[in-house]
């Protein structure tokens, strides 16, 4: 008998949620121990799906219209969840079925200790005394590989990384061995090193414990290490679902071929492009370092700095993509942002070639990471892309609106474009609006932060496409940030990485990644997930980046330069 | 160092920067105290007297002397002499600052034992009927003047009723604890009034903005209950805007309720305050607006100490 039975699961939001379903009729098993993944895009029921399970849908304004949940309780004896009265979803949540989501940051209390919050779940539970429950928060937190746990107890939510928190979150959730944990994308906020953290965590979690989990993500990719049967969504319907293999080897729906052939597959360099970029040297930066002051005390006065680009220098040019990798926190935007006078550089020098393409005004400009963020709810796609104009002292005249309707249908978006707000369009659609935003001034260099990183698979390989277009047609160079690698082995001529302010190692692509030579390109490559690492190891390696907050007056030591190609150079490690 | 003794060290800046403006804003009004104080026996000064009373109360004097002279007893403790009681500023103030002081707090009192728990249970409640009645109620406390609900209240409980004493001569709480509750429940009910009417649309709002957060789920996921939820993780942090709020209420009623103390007969700042405007009582009124002043500041570093009691993010900042 398996441990949970869905059948014919219906929810529908609002007053009539019979009216406004999001989910149609969904219906699997899960067995103890077991781990299915369900696996959609944005929209597709996956969250709502999961939530109804724990019926925690019900405060989110969702309804369960239809079909049953029916849980096997540690007796034997069956209840069905989709019916169950609110004070027995309380014994069963947290007890019987833990949750972890997918933003560690805000999904901690900020105004309680860590310690408080699991250690609520020990005195009102299981009804220990405040010492014993200190005891066992404490050991729960030893569990998830959490160093110096019994000090940690006394910190607030905003002393620890992300990492961390969602350490604690797995604490929290496993806190009363539930037999059943479900996971609504646990690692999408996260570093890829800190993810395959998260994720070597979890499945050493599951062996311990035996726990049944269901891990809901958008990315394909990284399911293969972790479950044992996998169900894919579409508008909230199960399109497909099986085993494991089943599905990644022989997928039967053509949506699951869609999302399968979508994934950023990382090769170890294999598929970097092979398109030559031209020779004009368009940027240059050299020896650029951004420090910001740190103040205390009362007078604010300068104690340290943030060491946050430590003597960055590259090249860039026409047509070329130089991809940015690290994590967050080490420096990558920042090193961004200086190159379009965002921040102001503490040294260093930042050349742009202004008489390439027309001479315009601003040779540098910027995509952002969200899209739904960094465009004005209340403007027009017209007014829009008018902005960088009239930014410049320029007037919206017919050459700018042709310029518009050119640019427009170039990223893909219909001709009528202009008159129509952003909240008409898909997230898609909306970064191909900030793209056209960012060549309406015929800009030499483009600098993309994690331009795709918001975006659902199939639709960021689109994104991908067209960016890899719109370079060989206006000769553009991109500077590409992002912390994926799959993303960046596609777009990227030549990558630098950066860890804590510095780069460590820059050249070819290919290169590369096919032979990375320090020891931090190796972990952020080691911690890709891949369709190939089935059930795979991941290590847990819990050394945090250094801080980089640093004395008045401290230089810095930069290793030497190793050579390990023609193009291809690393730091010494010392 | 520590943020409160930062805050304590702006005190005196402020102080200065207050008595300034009170010192001149008073003086910048037409009449002077000798016409306000003498009514119209001043006519029959002849000019030598008026001078030499003048020059008793240092009025001949410029503003800078003046304003030395006044500032120097300040720091020495001295406030002056009122002109019109002939008593030590001080000794005027202690008199009547009591009254406002204990207005204020139960007024603060019924604010929040009302609007608190209105607010949440609107919010826990949003858009059905109680949650409708709930904020027609506020929005009713909150425009209707209180002028209106006090003479209101005296008409029905005191004479429609004869529930309540009427207000003869103020009884301090010193002296008859209860004669004096009874004395002072109906304009603390007054003031409260508008006060919770206030409380409860904050509390609602920012409750409905808390329950939505992603740790207020995470609670629900660990199975705790649906008080537990609401009284232990959504209410600390939902409390922060309603301090705010009531801080600055509070800071305001520490200054007197000139309207409510008429109504109600009570010999609070608010009034010593309007009267020593109109008897141009300078010493008076500079030393009351700085006492006024000293008491907002005194309340909003309160109001930041119980920030940093409830948010850690506030408590751990090294600014």
């Amino acid at each position: 008998m398996s441990l949970l039975s869905v059948r014919n699961l219906k929810v529908g939001f609002g007053p009539r949620p019979e009216e406004n379903q999001v989910v149609h009729g969904v219906s699997f098993d899960l067995d103890p121990g077991e781990t299915l993944a369900i696996v959609g895009e944005t929209g597709s029921g996956k969250s709502v799906t999961s939530m109804a399970v724990n019926r925690l849908v019900d405060y989110g304004g969702g309804r369960i219209t239809g079909g049953s949940i029916s849980y096997t309780r540690s007796d034997g004896a069956s209840l069905d969840l989709a019916s169950a009265a609110e004070s027995e979803l309380e014994q069963i949540r947290g007890r019987e079925i833990g949750m972890i989501f997918q933003e560690p940051m805000t999904s901690l209390n900020p105004v309680m200790t860590i310690g408080a919050q699991i250690e609520e779940i020990f005195r009102l539970q299981q009804g220990l005394t405040r010492a014993e429950a200190r005891e066992a928060a404490c050991k729960a937190l030893e569990r998830v590989r959490i160093p110096d746990a019994a000090r940690r107890l006394g910190y607030a939510p905003h002393q620890l990384s992300g990492g961390m928190l969602q350490r604690v979150m797995i604490a929290i959730a496993l806190a009363s061995n539930p037999r059943i944990l479900i996971a609504d994308e646990p690692t999408t906020a996260l570093d890829v090193t800190i993810q395959a953290q998260i994720m070597g965590l979890l499945s050493q979690m599951k062996r311990e414990t035996g726990t049944g989990m269901i891990f809901i993500t958008h990315d394909i990719g990284l399911v293969a290490g972790i479950a044992d049967r996998i169900m894919v969504m579409q508008d909230g319907k199960v399109v497909e679902q099986g085993p494991l293999d089943k599905i990644l080897d022989n997928p039967q729906h053509p949506y699951t071929r869609h999302l399968l052939s979508a994934v950023p597959h990382f090769s170890d360099g294999k598929s970097v492009r092979s398109d030559k970029a031209s020779a004009d040297r368009v940027l240059k930066v050299e020896d650029l370092s951004v420090r910001f002051p740190v103040r205390t005390g009362l007078f604010r006065k300068h104690t340290g700095n943030i060491h946050a680009v430590e003597r960055v220098s590259f090249e860039l040019r026409a047509g070329e993509t130089l991809g940015i990798v690290g994590e967050s926190g080490s420096g990558k935007s920042t090193t961004a942002r200086a190159i379009l006078d965002l921040v102001k550089p503490t040294s260093g020098v930042t050349q742009v070639d202004r008489t390439r393409i027309g001479g315009t005004e601003k040779p540098t400009q910027m995509v952002f990471q969200n899209p739904n963020a960094s465009l004005n709810p209340r403007l027009t796609v017209q007014s829009i892309l008018a902005e960088p104009i009239t930014a410049v002292g320029r007037r919206i005249d017919e050459e700018a609106i042709t310029r518009m309707e050119l640019l427009l249908s170039r990223v893909g978006l219909p001709a009528d474009s202009l008159t129509r707000y952003p909240h008409e369009f898909s997230g898609g659609q909306r970064q191909r609006v900030c793209i056209a935003r960012a060549l309406m001034l015929k800009p030499s260099v483009l600098v993309l932060d994690e331009a795709v990183s918001a975006l659902d698979v199939s639709v960021q390989a689109k994104v991908l496409d067209l960016l890899i277009d719109l370079q060989r047609e206006f000769g553009l160079a991109y500077l590409f940030v992002t912390h994926d690698m799959a993303v960046v082995e596609r777009i990227a001529h030549r990558i630098a990485v950066v860890y804590a302010g510095e780069i460590v190692e820059i050249g070819d692509a290919r290169e590369l990644l096919a032979n990375p030579r320090h020891r931090y390109t190796r972990q952020l490559i080691e911690a890709v997930p891949s369709l190939e690492r089935r059930r795979a190891e991941y290590s847990i390696d819990s050394r945090a980046m250094p801080s980089l907050v640093r004395p008045i007056g401290f230089t810095p030591e930069v290793e030497a330069w190793l050579g390990a190609g023609e193009d291809h150079f690393y730091r010494q490690e010392a | 160092m520590s943020y409160p003794i930062k805050r304590l060290l702006v005190f005196p800046l402020v102080m200065l920067g207050v008595s300034v403006f009170v010192f001149i804003s008073i003086r910048l009004v037409p009449g002077d105290a000798i016409t306000a104080m003498l009514g119209t026996e001043s006519g029959l000064l002849t000019p030598t007297q008026r001078d030499a009373l003048r020059a008793y109360f240092g009025l001949d004097q410029n503003w800078f002397i003046q304003f030395w002279r006044w500032f120097a007893g300040v720091l020495q403790g001295d406030f002056g002499i009122s002109t019109t009681y002939g008593k030590p500023v001080m000794t005027i103030i202690w008199q009547h600052f009591p009254l406002t002081l204990e207005l204020a707090i139960l007024s603060m009192l019924i604010a929040l034992s009302i609007g608190i728990p209105a607010g949440i249970y609107a919010a826990t409640h949003k858009d059905r009927p109680s949650d409708l009645i709930v904020r027609i109620v506020a929005m009713f406390g909150q425009s209707t003047p209180s002028f209106v609900v006090g003479l209101l209240l005296i008409y029905l409980l005191s004479v429609g009723f004869g529930v309540l004493p009427e207000m003869g001569t103020f009884v301090p709480i010193t002296e008859d604890p209860l004669a004096n509750l009874a004395q002072m429940i109906l304009p603390a009910i007054t003031l409260g009034t508008a006060f919770a009417a206030a409380v409860i649309r904050m509390s609602r709002s920012t409750m409905l903005d808390i329950l939505q957060e992603d740790y207020v789920r995470t609670a629900r996921s660990k199975g705790m209950s649906r008080r537990r939820v609401i009284w232990r993780h959504a209410l600390p942090n939902a409390l922060i805007p309603v301090i705010t709020l009531s801080g600055v209420e509070f800071g305001y009623l520490l200054g007197g309720a000139v309207l409510v103390e008429q109504i109600f007969a009570l010999p609070g700042l608010g009034r010593t305050v309007l009267d020593a405007i109109l008897q141009r009582d300078y010493a008076l009124v500079q030393g009351s607006v700085l006492f006024i002043a000293f008491n907002f500041m005194v309340v909003n570093l309160l109001v930041d100490l119980a920030y940093a009691a409830l948010d850690p993010r506030i408590r751990f900042e090294t600014k």
